[in-house]
């Protein structure tokens, strides 16, 4: 894929921005970080564990994937506590995670030149970029889907209630492209999520599109002014980079995520964040297994 | 090649929204331009300040944030569906944005010009016994309006140019529809580039060729 | 020229401009004050906004984003008057081989808007250049082909008689270019690079498609973040208008010194090409 849709929803070289009181106090779970975890010589784990610490790439710019208020120390959102479970399982606390912001640019980069030990960052797991980087999971299967005020959630259930309606996306990204090919809307393209959501707010455009994932952290900062409708149309896996050809670190990962899956921790993480929209919690998807 | 030919209506449908906004924009630009530069030439020392604190707001901003700007403001008015002639709000938003940015050259260019007319002139103007508004509207301005059209003309290609700034304002022209088009058909995205450029190019060129020969029409004998 | 509109103003005048003064300045403070009352009752002037802006991240952000504008537009302005230079030499040249592609260069790249170009760049290549750099290169081949236009006026402007006299001593044309004409061209055009400064100033805003992090990229996060729009984006403009207005000051305040000094670039700077002129502020790109 040559254009994320994220690309334009990126902050690139600020840290740490303020959300002005809107942020939720307990958007974090309780993780338990594991005693004394062994780990064969020589292997990621190892080195990570034995440090005590490790570098995170994250995304701080969207609302409950992965965001950063100011003061905070850490970002919060969805991603984030899977990255906290990760880390949790080599036995590092959460002071020990270094959270380094990523950009959809530099994601890739960043781990080839090491930059950071793992990349969790609404990371699509596409053949691309399987080609420069590992990507372990999905750990959360997310698709185009529809932002709508409140008031329109029963008039407008789908894509095919937007004919000839002001649908908003990022200039550039295929989720309008889609909107306008198939369902036949009247594109207004921004340059960032939130400019489309304020027109949202403002009614001059109908639904924001682009992944739900992205929607639902909007929709998590006013659940009773906007909602996500509609079945996703299209899919997006998110996965967690690491370096290439480092099998063992990929079968670490799948295992701690997959236990987060089964123990019910995964889906606190998803209630404390993303669930904060109101929706329900869905299923954890089905990860891939290690090359 | 054949992409383009393919797409040649969805092409069409962008230049002609940048048309609609140059043509938009250039008016309402020309209009207030040609006011303050009244403003800045007149006796009444507010209006003076008037035009040039307009001035240096307006020329030393980038457009993105005026037009940023233009989609946030006026809804906070309350105006947030003013569409007209079968164009959505967006686009008003955008003609607002883009021509107040304008205006503030045009009346630059427009004051300049009127400095260019020979001192000659106004002195006999009021010497017959014209006022300010008199001599300005029958004397001065006409015979200003020949050195104002060069440097209207690098405006208006300007302006022709900035149009594409909208394409992050919430309106569908020729530049989202490159990037569109650059994204649906991810091998051609040279003959994409190119060809949208020409487009720009030959719009430049006719505005360039109108402009001359309106100069020439205008020619006033010194 | 504008003295001669109105004579000195006798009692009758005065008092009508006294009046029009007031009643200008009534009319406008009420438009003002219009705004800002319906902008107050929005909410866009709370006090949380202020307390959430005055937060040093806020300001760490604004200075990253200051930084990486300036930055940008420091290299590019370089950039393009090295290629400005390069193109304006090849359009002087005797060899149409190197003239005609030249003038082609210039005026394509003169006609497509800035922003495609910026496209293009980052899109193009397969991600070659990063957003940094297609930013900077398109600034580059943007204005370098409006300086070579300046400078190729200027090097006209440079007066007959010293070319003539180093070809005369037996110069060759390139030693006549480099050594007399060049560096007497880039001061005579010194103004007109300063006002290409605040253009290539602003359209490092265009940065923003490609999520380049430079002040108003930062300003829209900001904006994000504390949730109003319009006085964060007014703040980044004023930063802005302080910038390019000392800029545009200070081109004046050199050509009114050349001017002095008896280097007319007022006549090179003048041709059918309104670009040029530095005090116009150029035509608005």
């Amino acid at each position: 894929m040559r254009f994320t849709r994220t690309k334009a929803a990126v902050g690139a070289l600020a840290l740490g921005l303020s959300l002005a009181a809107c942020g939720s106090d307990s958007s974090s779970t309780e993780v338990e970080v594991a005693e004394d975890p062994a780990f064969d010589e020589g292997t990621t784990m190892a080195e990570l564990s034995d440090a005590g610490s490790i570098r995170i790439g994250v995304k701080v710019d969207q609302p409950g994937i992965g965001f950063q208020e100011p003061g905070a120390d850490a970002p919060t959102g969805f991603d984030i506590e899977i990255a906290r479970i990760i880390a949790a399982g080599l036995g590092i606390e959460d002071d020990g995670i270094e959270w380094i912001e990523t950009v959809s640019d530099n994601r890739e980069p960043f781990l080839e030149n090491d930059t950071v030990d793992i990349v969790v960052a609404s990371y699509s797991i596409t053949e691309e970029r399987r080609q420069l980087v590992g990507q372990a999971g999905p750990y959360y299967v997310t698709g185009q889907q529809l932002l709508v005020r409140e008031d329109d959630k029963e008039t407008i259930t789908g894509p095919e209630d937007l004919e000839g309606s002001n649908v908003c996306s990022v200039t550039g990204s295929t989720s309008l492209d889609r909107m306008v090919d198939e369902y036949g809307s009247e594109p207004v393209p921004f340059a960032t999520y939130s400019e489309c959501v304020e027109q949202l707010k403002n009614e001059s455009v109908d639904a924001v599109t682009t992944d739900g994932a992205i929607l639902l952290g909007y929709a998590a900062e006013e659940p009773d002014e906007l909602e996500v409708v509609g079945e996703a149309f299209s899919e997006e896996r998110y996965g967690v980079g690491y370096s290439k050809g480092d099998t063992e670190f990929c079968q670490y990962i799948t295992d701690t995520v997959q236990a987060a899956m089964d123990d019910g921790t995964w889906a606190e993480a998803f209630e404390a964040t993303l669930g904060e929209s109101g929706v329900d919690t869905p299923e954890p998807p089905q990860m891939d297994p290690c090359e | 090649m054949d992409t383009l030919v393919d797409n040649r209506a969805e092409i069409w449908e962008g230049f002609r929204l940048t048309l609609w906004l140059l043509l938009t924009s250039g008016v309402l630009a020309t209009l207030l331009g040609t006011v303050l530069g009244s403003f800045r030439v007149s006796p009444v020392p507010t209006l003076r300040w008037i035009g040039t604190s307009y001035v240096n707001v307006f020329r030393n901003t980038p457009l993105v944030i005026i037009l940023v700007m233009s989609a946030a403001f006026w809804p906070t008015l309350g105006f947030n569906d003013v569409g007209f002639f079968g164009y959505n709000t967006f686009v008003t938003f955008a003609i607002l944005g883009l021509g107040l940015y304008t205006a503030a050259f045009v009346c630059e260019a427009v004051r300049s010009g009127i400095n260019s007319v020979a001192t000659g002139q106004a002195e006999a103007a009021r010497s017959v016994g014209m006022t300010f508004a008199q001599s300005l509207r029958l004397v001065v301005l006409p015979q200003a309006l020949r050195a104002v059209i060069p440097p209207l003309t690098s405006i208006y290609i300007a302006l022709a140019k900035n149009t594409s700034i909208t394409a992050i304002v919430g309106v569908p022209e020729a530049a989202y529809v490159m990037r569109r088009l650059s994204n649906k058909f991810t091998s051609d995205v040279y003959a994409i580039f190119f060809g949208i450029a020409a487009g720009y190019v030959v719009l430049v060129l006719v505005l360039s060729v109108l402009l001359r020969l309106a100069e020439r029409r205008l020619a006033v004998a010194r | 020229m504008t003295a001669a509109l109105f004579d000195v103003p006798g009692p009758q005048s005065r008092r009508r401009a006294a009046i029009g003064t007031i009643v200008a300045a009534v009319l406008a403070a009420a438009l003002v004050g219009l705004v800002g009352w319906k902008l107050y009752r929005e909410g866009e002037f709370e006090a949380e906004l202020w307390q959430d802006l005055g937060q040093p991240n806020i300001a760490r952000a604004v200075w990253l984003g200051l930084v990486s504008t300036l930055s940008a537009a420091a290299v590019a302005i370089v950039l393009s008057v090295i290629f400005g230079a390069v193109l304006a030499i090849a359009r002087l040249s005797d060899h149409r081989v190197l003239r005609i592609p030249a003038a082609i260069v210039v005026e394509f790249f003169r006609a497509v808007p800035l922003l495609l170009l910026i496209v293009f760049v980052f899109f193009g290549f397969n991600n070659l250049f990063s957003d940094y750099w297609s930013l900077v290169l398109a600034l580059m081949l943007y204005n370098g082909s409006v300086l070579a236009e300046v400078f190729r006026a200027g090097i006209n402007a440079v007066p007959r008689g010293q070319s003539e006299a180093a070809y005369s001593v037996g110069m060759l044309k390139s030693q006549v270019m480099s050594s007399i004409l060049l560096p007497q061209a880039v001061a005579i055009m010194l103004p007109a690079i300063i006002s290409q400064c605040v253009v290539v100033l602003k359209d490092t805003a265009l940065g923003v498609i490609i999520a380049y992090g430079d002040l108003v990229f930062q300003a829209n996060l900001i904006a994000e973040f504390v949730d109003h729009t319009i006085v964060p984006l007014a703040l980044a403009a004023l930063i802005f208008i302080v910038i390019n207005y000392a800029l545009s000051r200070l081109a004046v305040w050199l050509e009114a010194r050349f001017a002095r000094r008896g280097r007319t670039s007022a006549g090179a700077a003048r041709p059918t090409d309104m670009q040029l002129a530095p005090t116009a502020g150029g035509a608005g790109d």
